[in-house]
């Protein structure tokens, strides 16, 4: 199809009203385009200055003015870490699920991808909210009544909590990413596999999961890369101002790099000295992110290659 | 591997009937498995909605009064001594009003902006990317404006509160340096990947029949794009605009960090406003549980899934009917 | 595979393990706290940054103690106390006699509470603003809406842009209670998280006014303050509020439920000793005046 479209670009050479359309479509890609060039600039120009060892591994000091964001990088690290370990099973199982056995037009099937679809709609907010509501004040509540005799021990904003919301935010990103890998996988390997005598189960494990894996890393990367940026569902469910050590339970609180940015650019106790820090956080989180979605984007032109190849 | 050597019998309906004949335990305990985390996700999203609902209840139900005699009557107006109606958002006055209405004509108003600046934008660079660019500029550009949608909207806040603003004030003038405008802008940068991304896809799902019957007839390139092409992939490019506003409603860090938020009902756009969004996110942690604050938030929130339920329900329609009507190129 | 399959899982549940332990730092097993092992601050965002100080300096002092900050306004801390996430609480506003009622409804034990230090709720214009001082009743005015523009105050012919904090915080609180007499603030009045949100705005708009916390305010100009028509004219200083003569100083408080446990207690005393108030020093904030130790 992609080849034939080619031919048709080759076609005779546009009058005037084509020039037109060129232009101003051309235009319109253009602003975008210079919008994102005129963003990343600025903020490489006011933070490469201001990355160095020295402002990824140390602490930050004297108000946040200076030091490094060390403990930011590390609870954006823990948080997407136990975001990833709870999403990605899950939704690759659920995938697997509508893929390989739901009956293709079964009625679970259409619900659950309505809801998957749903999911992928709702404001962060409303995570927010439920993270709140629902994970710290019932389920941790629960457990401490249940476990700790009413002290509070999960019944408060912390890591896991702020884990699982993020969890279920990027649960859609899994499901399709892989499902759409799923889908690639020809049909002639799940026969030939199941007439070599593999069970259902065995074909796959061993046969289609393997070759769909590119589907499922993309995946993940964009849901840890969408975790990774995130504020919203965070703000009440565990994330903190400054702390002086780092997270290593389930209960503590963490820093996080897009609350940091969101913090020191609202309530810096002085904002020119915080502004290098400010830039070099927001760098280095847009570098985080565009890195690990950079990844995806080659992970799954390779994967549509390699589908294309075997058609 | 199994001992369940398989029987050829040509003409079955189904290839692995014979297979199907005996699951084996460990199969049928995967498959159960399997199909309960996969209700997770329907789980999760009747959760979500039941327990929002839930703890929006007092305000919903009956709109009677809440524990210190505030009234929940969301779209109740204060008449002012000179006659004039006034919606109020002021939920630490005493006693507490909590009128909607300036938060939601301050959501409309930026997300109306933000979809008037990114829809003409998007759909054009669909256009262009999909229809008149070469082969090696569609590879560089595609990925490049996806990568636009990676941009945490925290980042994007950020970029607005230190950049734009002042941009704005020296281009436009306006009256607050907070604006709806900024705000606006802000979000189309979020929005307008999303639109470009469906409009483009919507665009590559128009049968190659379409334009090579078009030219055939003797249309040029320009006719083929606007009065074939265009027309064809019109559902999926709505569904974008249904899918950018959803998605523009419901944006928080962006309002939250550019738009001052200043809870007014007016009309103009160089002013100052606040979003259902950036009232629960400023709100939220002030909140005692279980009081009547809390619940209010809460109602936000829930008419807040609501709208964005119904919207992205909406858009996924009209997705999935366009992909069943042009099936395959 | 099988090897290596049970080594994983056998790690995975051994971590699992470790990782729902409290970290026992200190020896109290003390019930109610809000994150075991832990000393949680959290409310005013004037003191946020104070408390941060507060808590790195307190590090080097008791190695054991883990203070961990947060901010979020004065009203999220009592929110926080009431609910039991928090330890102390900061406020930049003295509680309400209706909140103190809720956490003796909700926890049982009344508010203490404690003045940790001194502030001066400074009023700013930007600098090409001519507006030098300004009274109490007048900025009232401004601030209710019922004047608008600046020249019925002295200043510039144009309309007044109101930035001011939200809800939540302690100093919008503080600002409607002592200035407004309990009136409203305008609707147009533009509310940001956090002082220096609202002194970066300022200083972008020629026709801003705004309030908040002295130490935020390095090189920005906060004008004299008179506390009616007929006084004169003071400036926020370190001197005109520890005498009183500036009319709009405050307290910054800590509160906890009920008297606080003994690890809690050192901190508190801490802060109120010479070392923890020389950080406030360092801050921009005021010290208490030497004999003052409520």
């Amino acid at each position: 199809m992609r080849s034939q479209a080619l031919e048709l670009r080759r076609a005779p050479r546009a009058r005037a009203p084509g020039l037109l359309l060129l232009w101003a479509t051309g235009a319109a890609t253009g602003i975008i385009l210079l919008v994102l060039a005129v963003l990343l600039l600025d903020i490489i120009a006011g933070g490469a200055g201001v990355i160095s060892w020295e402002f990824i591994f140390a602490n930050p000091r004297r108000g946040m003015t200076e030091g490094g964001i060390f403990p930011a990088i590390f609870g954006t690290v823990a948080l997407t870490l136990l975001m990833t370990v709870a999403a990605v099973p899950a939704g690759v199982a659920t995938a697997v699920f509508l893929t390989e056995y739901a009956p293709a037009d079964s009625k679970l099937a259409r619900a659950i991808r309505v809801c998957i679809a749903n999911l992928a709609g709702v404001p962060s907010i409303v995570f927010g909210l439920f993270g709140l509501g629902f994970f710290v004040s019932t389920v941790g509540r629960g457990i401490d009544r249940a476990l700790y005799g009413g002290e509070i021990v999960y019944g408060t904003p912390s890591l896991v909590w702020a884990s699982l919301t993020l969890a279920i935010l990027t649960l859609p990103v899994v499901v399709v990413a892989t499902e759409e890998a799923l889908r690639a996988v020809p049909r002639e390997i799940r026969d030939a596999s199941m007439a070599l005598g593999a069970t259902k189960l065995q074909t796959v494990i061993k046969v289609v999961l393997p070759e769909a894996m590119g589907g499922v890393l993309t995946g993940t990367i964009l849901a840890i890369s969408r975790g990774a940026g995130e504020v919203a569902p965070i703000m009440f469910t565990g994330v903190a101002y400054f702390l002086p050590y780092l997270p290593r339970h389930f209960n503590d609180q963490f820093m996080s790099l897009s609350y940091h940015v969101y913090v020191l650019a609202t309530q810096s106790p002085n904002v020119d000295k915080t502004k290098p820090v400010l830039y070099g956080t927001v760098l280095t989180l847009l570098t985080l992110t565009f890195l690990l979605n950079l990844l995806a984007v080659v992970l799954r032109a390779r994967t549509r290659a390699k589908v294309r190849a075997s058609e | 591997m199994t001992a369940t050597a398989p029987t050829i019998t040509p003409q079955s309906p189904d290839p692995h009937a014979s297979l199907r004949r005996k699951p084996r335990l460990g199969e049928r305990l995967t498959e159960l498995a399997l199909r309960t985390v996969a209700l997770t996700s329907i789980a999760a999203i009747v959760l979500i909605l039941a327990f929002i609902a839930r703890e929006a209840l007092p305000v919903f139900a009956g709109g009677t009064v809440g524990e210190s005699g505030t009234s929940f009557d969301l779209l109740a107006s204060e008449r002012l001594a000179d006659g004039t109606e006034q919606f109020l958002w002021r939920p630490v006055s005493q006693p507490p009003t909590y009128n909607i209405v300036p938060l939601v004509v301050g959501s409309l108003k930026v997300t109306l902006v933000a979809l008037f600046i990114a829809a003409p934008l998007g759909i054009a660079a669909a256009i262009y990317v999909s229809e008149l660019a070469g082969k090696k500029q569609r590879e560089l550009i595609k990925p490049t404006i996806e990568l636009l949608a990676g941009v945490p909207s925290v980042v994007i806040g950020f970029f607005a509160l230190i950049v734009l603003t002042t941009w704005v004030q020296q281009v436009f003038g306006t009256e607050h340096r907070l604006n709806a405008l900024t705000a606006g802008i802000g979000l189309a940068l979020a929005v307008c990947p999303v639109i470009f991304t469906i409009s483009e896809d919507a665009l590559q799902a128009v049968p190659h029949t379409y334009r090579t019957a078009a030219l055939a007839l003797g249309s040029d390139r320009v006719q083929m794009i606007v009065r074939v092409v265009v027309p064809a992939a019109l559902p999926g490019i709505l569904a974008s605009l249904v899918l950018g506003f959803g998605r523009a409603i419901g944006e928080t860090m962006i309002v939250l960090l550019a738009s001052g938020n200043a809870a007014i009902v007016s009309g103009s756009v160089g002013v100052s406003t606040r979003t259902i969004t950036a009232t629960i996110a400023q709100e939220l942690g002030e909140v005692v549980v279980g009081s009547d604050h809390y619940h209010v938030l809460f109602a936000l929130g829930t008419v807040l899934f609501a709208s964005t339920f119904v919207l992205n329900f909406a858009g996924e329609r009209v997705i999935h009917g366009l992909r069943k009507k042009l099936g395959t190129a | 595979m099988l090897t290596r399959r049970s080594l994983l899982f056998t790690a995975a549940f051994a971590l699992l393990c470790h990782c729902t332990q409290s970290s026992p730092t200190t020896n109290e097993g003390i019930s109610g706290r809000a994150n075991k092992g832990k000393l949680t601050i959290k409310g005013s965002d004037t003191m946020v940054i104070l408390g941060q100080r507060w808590a790195e300096a307190y590090a080097k002092v008791d190695t054991l103690a883990v203070v961990q900050v947060n901010g979020g306004g004065t009203g999220t801390g009592i929110a926080a106390l009431i609910n039991g996430s928090t330890d102390i609480c900061q406020a930049s506003r003295s509680m309400s006699d209706k909140e103190r009622e809720e956490l003796l409804a909700k926890r049982g034990v009344p508010a203490v509470e404690t003045t940790v230090a001194l502030d001066a709720l400074a009023v700013f214009v930007n600098d090409k603003n001519p507006l030098q001082e300004i009274s109490l009743p007048a900025l009232a005015r401004l601030y209710t809406g019922e004047v608008s523009d600046w020249q019925q105050v002295g200043g510039p012919t144009h309309g007044v842009v109101l930035y001011g904090r939200e809800n939540s915080s302690g100093t919008h609180g503080y600002f409607k209670e002592r200035v407004l007499g309990g009136k409203d603030f305008a609707a147009s009045t533009q509310t940001l998280a956090g002082t220096s949100a609202v002194a970066n705005a300022v200083n972008g708009d020629e026709f801003g006014i705004g309030y908040g916390g002295i130490a935020y305010l390095e090189g920005i100009r906060a004008l004299r303050i008179r506390k009616d028509d007929a006084s004169p004219a003071v400036a926020p200083s370190l001197a005109s509020v520890q005498d009183g003569s500036y009319p709009v100083g405050r307290f910054l408080y800590f509160y906890t439920a009920g008297d606080p446990s003994s690890d809690i207690k050192r901190f508190i005393d801490w802060v109120q000793g010479p070392d923890g108030q020389k950080v406030i020093g360092d801050v921009g904030y005021y010290p208490l005046p030497k004999g003052r130790r409520l």
